[in-house]
């Protein structure tokens, strides 16, 4: 074998080793994220399971959150955790839609990309910012001028009255859902608005040679059409709202309670354990405080899973159309 | 009234509406923003990055959280970014068409968006608890989870939008894909992972909930990563909270610093995109 040969089957060994090791890294790592999913629910399954055998179903089904009595049920929080979010979700869903259609259909090409950037921009702010902001700001606004009203208007009819009496606080279950509607409206209409784009011009175009009005278009053309998306944009939206943390806990109230009004204080999820976790004390407390991140955990993960596969099977649809 | 000119006005209307909304929402970013410039910038002075957190009613700044965030973003994105970077490389590559990417996608979507406070939690079982205490490390692990996801979607979007003539002409030369990875697809696509990190770094330097029961706080200038640490979003949590005067206008001056440098960054990354494209040449 002359030297060259020699060299040149040595280089080659070394490139397939190099090979080998970098194929191995990008691989390691690509199931490094695979076990972090998985290995979160298992680490909070451990830590949750002293309160879960302790309590067993009281757990979900009672009300009480006494850490002098060791009495721990999660009905509380889950309960805020879901009014919040729905209260967010019935504010944002419309406004994000509009927002989209504006971006989609009415903006001028000029003003498209800013207005665009700036409704990014919303969702890049942290979440502590719209807990200061809404605490130092929006609770003052809505205690002085929009929950007396509330109050006044609204409370003495019969049923939905029930949801708007008692004393205005400021903080509550209700500051809270706007809130969190100011932060879902930038990831809901993102979405949206990127929905809106994969209809083909063809459609609406046709949809306007038969003399419909932008709007005829906009309802029976886009919107029927983009359905799917927008359901995924709106659950992913739900998705965030529902473990949304600092935005919440500045304003809730923090009242381990369940109120039939939407200006009492209430809690949610996580904000009790972001309130709660560096002070409790006793073992059964901490594991009742990650039992109720796993219930978070297990809620959200639904919710987004059902998005992602509502996106995907979009997008499959998107691809198959080409 | 004619069914003609019902219809336009229901058009009006329903248009109306929707710039309304826009209106609306861009209003709560200026109103937001006006709040933070105009409280902010009333604390703004050299002892804000001089001084350590005050004790109430005392005289101080907010160096150790300044310098605790910065620390603990860096790490972080280190930890993270990497790791990230090559998953979202398995992802377009190796595994482009892979049955396990498909769950691997799936996973990594359901990460990015999982609540961040759910990831505090995951740390604080995972290393809180086995060291015994509080450590600026733990809040670095944390915040480096968060990072993966988001580096993962946007290198493989990325590497995707590389011409797949660039690599078949790489490998036609004789290249091992280690080699046409990293000498010819990554250097087309660098502008493009450049800004996937920077926005990596965006969303974490602002996240709060992981921190709580990481990183915890410290009122005190602390370097060691091995103990608690300062953090601007721990402190404005804190700060914002308490009754004392001078802790809130802290607050206040960290919620702006920490949201100017955010907004700086999503910008940076938009106008590399813009100005340069993915690949990064004009």
């Amino acid at each position: 074998m002359n030297t060259a040969a020699a060299i040149d089957s040595r280089h080659a060994a070394g490139q397939r080793l190099r090979e080998r090791m970098f194929s191995a890294a990008t691989f390691v790592a690509a199931l490094l994220v695979l076990t972090l999913l998985g290995g979160v629910a298992l680490t909070l399954l451990h830590g949750a399971w002293p309160a879960l055998a302790h309590f067993k179903l009281r757990f979900l089904t009672s009300e009480v959150w006494n850490p002098v009595t060791d009495q721990f049920g999660a009905l509380a929080a889950v309960y805020g955790t879901l009014v919040t979010s729905l209260i967010a979700l019935a504010i944002a869903i419309p406004v994000s839609l509009g927002i989209a259609i504006f971006l989609t259909e009415l903006a001028p090409a000029w003003l498209k990309r800013p207005v665009g950037i700036a409704i990014e921009l919303l969702a890049a702010v942290p979440s502590i910012i719209f807990g200061i902001w809404g605490l130092f700001v929006l609770a003052p606004i809505l205690q002085r001028h929009v929950q007396p009203w509330l109050i006044d208007t609204i409370g003495p009819l019969p049923i939905v009255g029930r949801l708007f009496q008692g004393p205005p606080f400021g903080i509550g279950i209700l500051t809270a859902g706007i809130v969190l509607a100011i932060m879902v409206v930038p990831f809901v209409s993102a979405v949206a608005r990127d929905v809106f784009e994969t209809v083909p011009d063809v459609l609406k175009e046709s949809g306007y040679g038969l003399g419909a009005t932008t709007w005829e278009v906009i309802w029976q053309v886009v919107v029927p059409y983009a359905r799917t998306g927008m359901i995924g944009g709106i659950m992913l939206g739900l998705g965030r709202a529902l473990g949304e943390t600092m935005a919440v806990t500045f304003v809730i109230g923090n009242a381990h309670r369940i109120g039939s009004s939407l200006l009492a204080p209430g809690t949610t999820i996580s904000a009790a354990i972001a309130n709660e976790f560096t002070e409790a004390v006793g073992d059964l407390y901490t594991s009742s405080l990650v039992a109720l991140g796993a219930l978070l955990f297990l809620i959200t993960f639904a919710v987004i899973a059902a998005a992602r596969l509502m996106l995907l099977r979009l997008e499959r649809r998107a691809l198959s159309s080409v | 009234m004619s069914r003609r000119f019902l219809r336009k006005v229901i058009n009006l209307v329903a248009l109306g509406l929707s710039g309304l909304a826009t209106a609306i929402g861009l209003f709560f970013l200026g109103a937001i923003l006006w709040t933070l410039l105009s409280r902010g910038f009333a604390g703004m002075s050299a002892a804000l990055f001089t001084a350590m957190t005050p004790p109430p009613g005392g005289s101080g700044g907010l160096l150790n959280a300044i310098y605790g965030s910065l620390a603990m973003t860096v790490i972080g994105i280190l930890l993270g970014g990497p790791v990230g970077m090559l998953a979202g490389t398995y992802l377009a590559e190796y595994g482009r068409n892979a049955r396990l990417s498909v769950v691997i996608r799936f996973v990594n979507d359901v990460l990015l968006s999982a609540p961040s406070i759910i990831v505090g939690l995951f740390v604080y079982e995972l290393l809180v608890i086995r060291m015994g205490h509080f450590s600026a490390l733990a809040g670095a692990v944390a915040l480096a989870i968060i990072a993966i996801p988001v580096t993962v979607r946007t290198t493989e979007d990325m590497l995707n939008l590389v011409p797949q003539g660039m690599r078949d002409a790489s490998t036609a030369m004789g290249a091992y894909p280690w080699r046409t990875i990293t000498s010819v697809i990554y250097p087309a696509a660098r502008s493009g992972i450049v800004t996937g990190l920077l926005l990596a770094i965006a969303r974490i330097s602002g996240e709060t909930a992981p921190l709580l029961f990481t990183a915890l706080n410290n009122q005190f200038w602390s370097t060691n990563l091995n103990a608690p640490m300062a953090n601007l979003p721990v402190v404005i949590f804190q700060f914002a909270l308490s009754p004392y005067p001078n802790w809130q206008q802290l607050a206040w001056s960290g919620a702006l610093l920490i949201t100017l440098s955010i907004l700086i960054l999503s910008i940076t990354a938009r106008l590399v995109v813009a100005r340069l494209g993915p690949g990064g040449q004009r």
